[in-house]
C-alpha cells in the first residue's frame, strides 16, 4: 500500500524503531528563540551535555522584542533576550539578535533563509512551527523538554501520529484569501478536530496558493489540534528556495530537486480522516468568539449560542460573547474596533503586507483607530520598504514598526489595553491573548486593511 | 522527574471547554528564565474574580484538576506544566488534551489522563457536591476511582514504564548515540547546515 507525504517524511527520520516504543526521529532543523530556551540549554549545563549540532540549530529574538527604536526596557524581558545571547555564545549555536539584518519571527526567517526545505524535519519551542510545513515538511511545535532534548541528541522520541487529509475542493472566490481558508477550516473541524493528527491539505485551492499563503494555512494547523500541517512540494516550492542562501546550488539542487518530487502521497495511500472543504463556499471571514474555531462569515452576524447543539460548544459560546461583549444577532460588520494588528508569523511576510497596503493606498485610516503594521523580518520590513509599502501606510495614518512577534502576544510593548478590541491577522483570539481583557478578532490582511478604514470589521470589497 | 504510580487526592472541577494554555498561564509569566515559581500565574487573569473555582476555599489543597474537552490547546508553553505542578497538581483529567500539552505534561510526570465526556462530568458532579471526595489515579491499574465512579483509561506501556521509573528520556536516548551518529553519516549532502 502507498505512503502519505506525512509518513514518507516521517520513515526517512527514523533512527532507532523498536516494538511498543516510540520512533526516535532525526531532526533536521531546530529552531531556537527566547522564550522556551533557557531551562533547556539549564538543564544541558546541569547535565554537563553539549549542543550536539550547533550546525543544525538557529536562534532569533522575536517575541519580547520591542518594534519601536531602541533597548528593551522591560528587566524582566531584557533578561530573557540577553540568557539566550548568553546561551548560544556558550553552545556555539548561531543568533540573530535584535539590530541583526536576519532578525525576525523565528517561523519568517527559517524559510526566508531557504533552511525550510522539503522532506525535513523541523522543530521548534513553539507551537506555530507548523507554518514550515508549507513546504512538505515535516514541522511542529515542542515544549521545553523536548527542545532540551533535540539540543542534546538530535533527535525526539515519537509517537506516530495519525493522518488527516482536508482536501479543498474547488477554487476560492476572488477577495478569499489562505487566511479566510484557514479560518474556514478551523471553524468546520473545531479546535480538536485535528488533535493526534498530521493534517495534509490538498487539491486546486493548495496547489493554487503562494509559498506565503501556504505558510499561512499550515501556521494555523495548531489551531484545529494538529501538531503539523503539511502541503506537498511542487514548482512553486522550487520557484520560492531557488536561490535561497541555503538552498541547494548547483548539481545538489538538481539532486534535491528529484527527491523532492518524490513528496507526494501515494494515489493508493489511506488517510485515516478525510474532511473535504468547499471553496467556493467561503468568503472573508473572521471570529467572533475567543477560540479560531468560533468563527463566521464576515457577512453573518454574531452567533445566538442557542444555535449550538452541543452543549459545551454552546457553554463556550455564551461565554466567549460575554467577554468579546457581543450581542447575538448584532452583523459583525458592525462590530467596531479601536486597533488593527498586522503582522505575525500568520501574516507578516511580504505578501500580506503587499495585501494590506493594496487597501489602504489613496485611503485613510479611520480616526481613533490605531493601526500597527509589523513586518515578520528586517528582510521583510527593508524589501516591503524598497516597494515604497511603508510610504503606504504612513500616508494612510498607520503605524510602520520594527520586525517581531509584537502584538500576537503580550510579552513586548504592543499589547491591547483592557476591554480594547482589535482586528488582527494573528493567530489565536484567546482572552487577554493581545493583552489582559483585550478582545481580538482574527481576520486576513486585507480585511485588516479594510477594517483600519471604517473602524468597522469590513470586507475589502464593501469600501 | 518524580514517579507516578498511585496518586490519591482532591479534586477541583474545572467546568469550561478549550481551557487554552494562555490561560493557564499568560504570556507576561514567560519571560522568566527558571523552571519553577510559576504557581501565582496558574490561571492568573481567572483568579480575579473570586468566584472562580480556584479562589474556592474548600478545594484549597487539591491536587487533581479535573476539566472540559480540549484542555491545554494553543501555545507550546511547558510553563502551563510547570504552573501546575507548582500549584500542587499531580493529575489532569479531561476528555481531550491539545497534543503539545499532553506531551509536556508526560515529560514532567504530570499525568494526563484522558476520559470520556459523561465520566469526566459525573467526577466534576461529584467533588463539585463533596469537595473532600479523595479521586486516585492510579496508573498502575490505569484506573481513576472516586466515590462510585471507577474508570480505565488509556496510556501505552512505554510511557506508563518511562513515568513510573520516573526516568529521563534524553538519559534513555543517549544510550542510541551512536546509532545517532551511524544515521547522521548517511544524510543526503545537500541538507542545509546553519553553519
Amino acid at each position: 500500500m502507498g505512503r502519505t507525504l506525512a509518513e514518507k517524511v516521517w520513515d526517512t527520520h527514523v533512527v532507532v524503531r523498536e516494538d511498543g516504543k516510540p520512533d526516535l526521529l532525526y531532526i533536521d532543523l531546530h529552531l531556537v528563540h527566547e522564550v522556551t530556551s533557557p531551562q533547556a540549554f539549564d538543564g544541558l549545563r546541569a547535565a554537563g551535555r553539549p549542543v550536539r549540532r550547533p550546525d543544525l540549530t538557529l536562534a532569533t529574538e522575536d517575541h519580547n522584542v520591542p518594534t519601536t527604536d531602541g533597548p528593551i526596557t522591560d528587566l524582566v524581558s531584557r533578561t530573557q533576550v540577553e540568557t539566550l545571547r548568553k546561551n548560544c555564545a556558550e553552545f556555539g549555536v548561531r543568533l540573530h539578535p535584535m539590530g541583526d539584518d536576519q532578525q525576525g519571527i523565528v517561523h519568517v526567517i527559517g524559510p526566508q533563509l531557504g533552511l525550510t526545505q522539503p522532506g525535513m524535519t523541523v522543530v521548534c519551542g513553539d507551537s506555530h512551527t507548523s507554518t514550515h510545513g508549507a513546504f512538505g515538511a515535516l514541522a511542529f511545535g515542542i515544549g521545553t523538554s523536548e527542545v532540551e532534548h533535540v539540543l542534546a541528541t538530535q533527535s525526539l522520541p515519537l509517537q506516530r501520529p495519525k493522518t488527516m487529509a482536508v482536501e479543498v475542493d474547488g477554487a476560492l472566490p476572488a477577495g478569499v484569501t489562505a487566511k479566510d481558508l484557514i479560518l474556514g477550516i478551523i471553524t468546520k473541524i473545531g479546535t480538536g478536530g485535528g488533535q493526534g493528527y498530521v493534517i495534509e491539505y490538498r487539491g486546486e485551492a493548495i496547489r493554487s496558493l503562494s509559498m506565503e499563503g501556504r505558510m499561512t494555512v499550515c501556521n494555523m494547523s495548531i489551531e484545529a489540534g494538529a501538531r503539523a500541517g503539511m502541503i506537498a512540494p511542487d514548482e512553486i516550492t522550487f520557484d520560492y528556495l531557488r536561490g535561497r542562501e541555503h538552498a541547494p546550488q548547483g548539481v545538489e539542487w538538481d539532486a534535491a530537486v528529484a527527491q523532492w518530487r518524490e513528496l507526494v502521497t501515494d494515489d493508493d495511500a489511506n488517510f485515516d480522516r478525510v474532511v473535504h472543504i468547499d471553496a467556493s463556499a467561503l468568503s472573508p471571514w473572521v471570529t467572533w468568539g475567543t477560540n479560531p474555531g468560533q468563527g463566521a462569515a464576515l457577512s453573518s452576524a454574531v452567533p445566538e449560542p442557542q444555535s449550538f447543539d452541543d452543549p459545551s460548544e454552546r457553554a463556550a459560546a455564551e461565554r466567549a460573547l460575554t467577554y468579546m461583549a457581543l450581542t447575538p444577532g448584532t452583523p459583525l460588520h458592525d462590530v467596531t474596533v479601536d486597533t488593527v494588528f498586522i503582522g505575525s508569523c500568520t501574516n507578516g511576510r511580504l505578501e500580506d503586507l503587499r495585501a494590506a497596503a493594496d487597501v489602504l493606498r489613496g485611503r485613510q485610516v479611520a480616526s481613533g483607530v490605531r493601526v500597527l503594521v509589523v513586518p515578520g523580518s528586517v528582510a521583510v520590513r527593508l524589501e516591503a520598504e524598497s516597494e515604497g509599502l511603508h510610504e503606504v501606510f504612513e500616508t494612510a495614518g498607520a503605524e510602520w514598526r520594527g520586525a517581531g512577534c509584537s502584538m500576537c502576544l503580550g510579552m513586548n510593548p504592543d499589547k491591547l489595553a483592557p476591554g480594547e478590541r482589535s482586528a488582527s491577522t494573528s493567530n489565536r483570539n484567546f482572552e487577554g491573548r493581545q493583552g489582559p481583557g483585550g478582545r481580538t478578532h482574527l481576520v486576513s490582511p486585507a480585511v485588516a486593511a479594510a477594517t483600519a478604514v471604517t473602524g468597522r470589521l469590513t470586507s475589502p470589497a464593501d469600501l | 522527574m518524580d514517579k507516578f504510580t498511585v496518586h490519591s487526592g482532591r479534586a477541583l472541577p474545572l467546568r469550561r471547554s478549550n481551557v487554552d494554555t494562555d490561560q493557564i498561564i499568560p504570556a507576561e509569566y514567560l519571560k522568566r528564565v527558571t523552571r519553577t515559581g510559576f504557581a501565582d500565574g496558574l490561571f492568573a487573569a481567572w483568579r480575579s474574580d473570586p468566584d472562580f473555582v480556584l479562589n474556592d476555599a474548600r478545594y484549597d489543597g487539591a491536587t487533581v484538576l479535573v476539566a472540559g474537552s480540549d484542555f491545554g490547546t494553543g501555545s507550546s508553553r511547558e510553563h502551563a506544566v510547570w504552573a501546575l505542578q507548582d500549584y500542587g497538581f499531580r493529575a489532569v483529567i479531561a476528555p481531550r488534551f491539545g497534543d503539545i500539552f499532553r506531551g509536556n505534561s508526560l515529560k514532567g510526570g504530570l499525568l494526563p489522563v484522558v476520559l470520556p465526556g459523561d465520566v469526566v462530568e459525573r467526577l466534576q458532579d461529584l467533588v463539585g457536591a463533596e469537595p473532600s471526595t479523595e479521586v486516585t489515579v492510579d496508573l498502575v491499574e490505569r484506573e481513576v476511582r472516586a466515590g462510585a465512579v471507577r474508570a480505565s483509561f488509556d496510556v501505552d506501556d512505554y510511557t506508563r514504564w518511562r513515568l513510573m521509573e520516573g526516568l529521563d528520556d534524553i538519559g534513555l536516548t543517549l544510550t542510541h548515540a551512536d546509532t545517532i551518529g551511524d544515521f547522521e553519516q548517511r544524510r543526503a549532502s545537500w541538507l542545509p547546515t546553519t553553519a
